[in-house]
């Protein structure tokens, strides 16, 4: 078992932290970078639907003095890490007794039961397929058929989404245009709601496999050619040990641990990727959320909803980063070789 | 083939040296087919300028919702010659559309790698050779840039900069495009600084500029090409997703906002298909050639794949 040494552990933790800072300093810093002022963008707004706004300048003043506007931007920043520290992002605009924590709280469950399995699904079907691609006993028609259904790979998982919506949703009527589950649903613990969720979760969760498998496969693929050059390899191969545990064992167990890390710094793209895809399908997860709030400009929603966003990811990948030491027994922080081995 | 078939080929059996000059691992056929794929994009961006009226992708210059010839809409209308690949709610001619939105997808990705990539190698060449706190602070940052999802601060930008030009959203993407070049070529640096050929030209006295880009740049280019092909992909999904959520350019029509407007105008439950799933196919077009070359320079930097797949 690897062993986390304390400093390693500490620099991890280290950057954990820095990219939480950071992001969050960069969320607030860009609203005050950018030209205008938000509440007079607010007003803009208002007039433009409304015509003509009574009072503009009083609402104005008004508002900066509630929401601090005219504090200096220390006590401001300041202010806005110890509110984050709370998970308190303000209201959202838009809708605005609404907390934009709690309109977070109904959808972050959706979107990370989505994530998950489509990270699970493509990450298994990936390696699998790839050993197949790499294996020297696989049939050569599965070799043929592999690569035909790669043909995904590498296309943004919204566009496959839009595909998938159309042919099989649309056209041929077999799985729901939108939403999490059935109408009139209550979401409860019971046999027709669950099913209903998994019914409506195909579409979304296939989407995102269909373009990144082919990723984990080709990946897999060439692990496990560098493995099958190594002396150990033809050992096995010498002493006559059972093809199939030579596969696990020998092939498979030591290809996949650069895969691992591979998931770990592919998990920003995807979530980006599946903010989309929850879009086309009108999943009621982040990615819905962010769009609506988008087209209401409601901010505060933007800025808290991908926030959180940012600290789950991070918070994956540094759970990844400090299991892999357990996985791989010859990687632990105690030598620090973890990052010049990948 | 080989004379002594009991050896792995190496590269000095016949079957991996070179025979003629025509026998270069740069005759890849993933390769040149990705790189036609892109070359027909590019063509069709620059032919299609002079043969088509690229006034009609003005909004109201062609009738509204007309379908690609040999279709009929669901009012019946059947595609004319004057709109071969029909035509949107806005009255703009999808083909016009097409010959200037698929450029513009190629011009922001390629931009934005190329801004990523000339930031990696600096900075791959600095953690590499400088090495001590310089490497520590460079895959700090690196690292921490890499968990960040790109696309949630791209919206956050975006949702506040309403007007952005083709060229400052490439910037923007750049902003994120650095780090996975970085650590690449640091990695390698590293481990072709230790190699025989290096350490030769450094007893010799070449200088470290001499180093850099006399004996380890050249071996890299595989390297860099499939980072650059790599970044330009991820620049154009960045940007395609943003554009697909309405953010971006929107005075210039590219191939995202396209989708969106379609999305937006729900063309998915009109039937309209010819609105989104052309925009969509060029770019899944462009996104397949850009993986092909990427495959392709795999095959050519790594002969062990080269031999798994020949």
């Amino acid at each position: 078992m690897g062993s986390l040494s304390i400093k390693a552990l500490v620099r991890r933790l280290c950057i954990y932290f820095l990219t939480i800072w950071v992001s969050a300093t960069v969320i607030f810093c860009i609203p005050r970078l950018a030209p205008g002022d938000p509440i007079a963008a607010m007003i803009s707004r208002m007039s433009q639907q409304a015509g003509y706004v009574e009072n503009s300048d009083k609402i104005i003043e008004g508002w900066r003095k509630r929401f601090g506007l005219d504090d200096t931007p220390m006590t401001q920043y300041v202010r806005y890490l110890r509110n984050l520290l709370r998970f308190d992002m303000g209201y959202s605009m838009a809708f605005f007794p609404t907390t934009v924590s709690s309109m977070v709280k109904r959808a972050l469950p959706w979107t990370l039961g989505l994530l998950f399995v489509s990270i699970i699904v493509t990450f298994l079907l990936g390696n699998f397929l790839g050993a197949l691609l790499a294996w020297r006993r696989t049939p050569s028609v599965v070799k043929m058929t592999i690569p035909v259904t790669m043909i995904f790979t590498s296309i943004p998982s919204f566009l496959a989404a839009i595909f998938l919506l159309y042919v099989f949703a649309f056209r041929l009527h077999l799985f729901p245009l939108r939403g999490a589950y059935g109408r009139g649903l209550q979401p409860e613990l019971s046999w027709e709601f669950i099913s209903s969720v998994i019914y409506h979760g195909i579409l979304p969760v296939s989407s995102i496999v269909l373009v990144s498998f082919g990723y984990w496969a080709l990946g897999m693929r060439g692990m496990m050619i560098t493995v099958e050059g190594e002396d150990y390899m033809h050992l096995a191969q010498a002493k006559g040990l059972n093809p199939f545990y030579t596969l696990y064992r020998y092939m498979v167990r030591n290809a996949i641990l650069p895969q691992v890390t591979a998931l770990a710094i592919s998990l920003g793209t995807m979530v980006g990727g599946q903010i989309l895809v929850e879009y086309i399908f009108s999943y009621p997860g982040m990615g819905t959320l962010i769009f609506t709030a988008i087209r209401n400009q409601d901010f505060n929603v933007i800025q808290g909803t991908s926030f959180i966003l940012i600290v789950t990811t991070a918070t994956a990948v540094l759970v990844i980063d400090l299991i892999y030491p357990f996985i791989d027994p010859r990687i632990s922080y105690a030598n620090s070789s973890i990052e010049k081995g990948h | 083939m080989s004379l002594s078939p009991s050896l792995e080929p190496g590269p000095s059996t016949p079957k991996m040296g070179r025979l003629n000059r025509w026998d270069t691992p740069w005759l890849n056929w993933k390769f040149l087919s990705g790189m036609s794929i892109i070359g027909l994009i590019v063509l069709i961006g620059i032919c299609g300028r002079l043969f088509w009226n690229m006034d009609l992708v003005y909004v109201a210059s062609s009738p509204l919702n007309l379908p690609p010839v040999g279709f009929e809409n669901r009012r019946g209308q059947e595609g004319t010659w004057e709109h071969p690949l029909g035509t949107e709610n806005r009255g703009c001619d999808m083909l016009a559309l097409m010959v200037i939105g698929a450029p513009n997808s190629l011009y922001v990705g390629i931009l934005a790698a190329s801004l990523g990539l000339s930031v990696g190698v600096i900075f791959g060449f600095m953690a590499g050779f400088i090495g001590n706190w310089v490497d520590d602070l460079i895959r700090l940052i690196s690292d921490t840039t890499m968990t960040i999802p790109s696309l949630l601060v791209l919206i956050i930008i975006q949702a506040l900069i309403p007007q952005v030009s083709l060229t400052l959203m490439a910037c923007l993407l750049a902003l994120f495009a650095w780090p996975a070049p970085t650590r690449l070529i640091r990695a390698q640096v590293l481990s072709m600084r230790e190699s025989g050929y290096v350490q030769m030209a450094r007893l010799s006295g070449a200088s470290v500029f001499r180093l850099m880009f006399g004996e380890i740049m050249p071996n890299l280019l595989p390297y860099l090409a499939a980072s650059f092909i790599g970044s330009s992909a991820g620049a154009i999904l960045a940007a395609v997703g943003l554009e697909g959520l309405g953010l971006g350019p929107q005075r210039v029509p590219t191939l995202g906002r396209t989708i969106y407007l379609a999305l937006e105008s729900s063309a998915l439950l009109r039937n309209m298909w010819w609105w989104w799933g052309l925009p969509t196919l060029v770019l899944a077009i462009i996104f397949i050639g850009l993986f092909l070359i990427n495959l392709g320079l795999d095959e050519i930097a790594n002969p062990r794949l080269r031999r798994a797949s020949g």
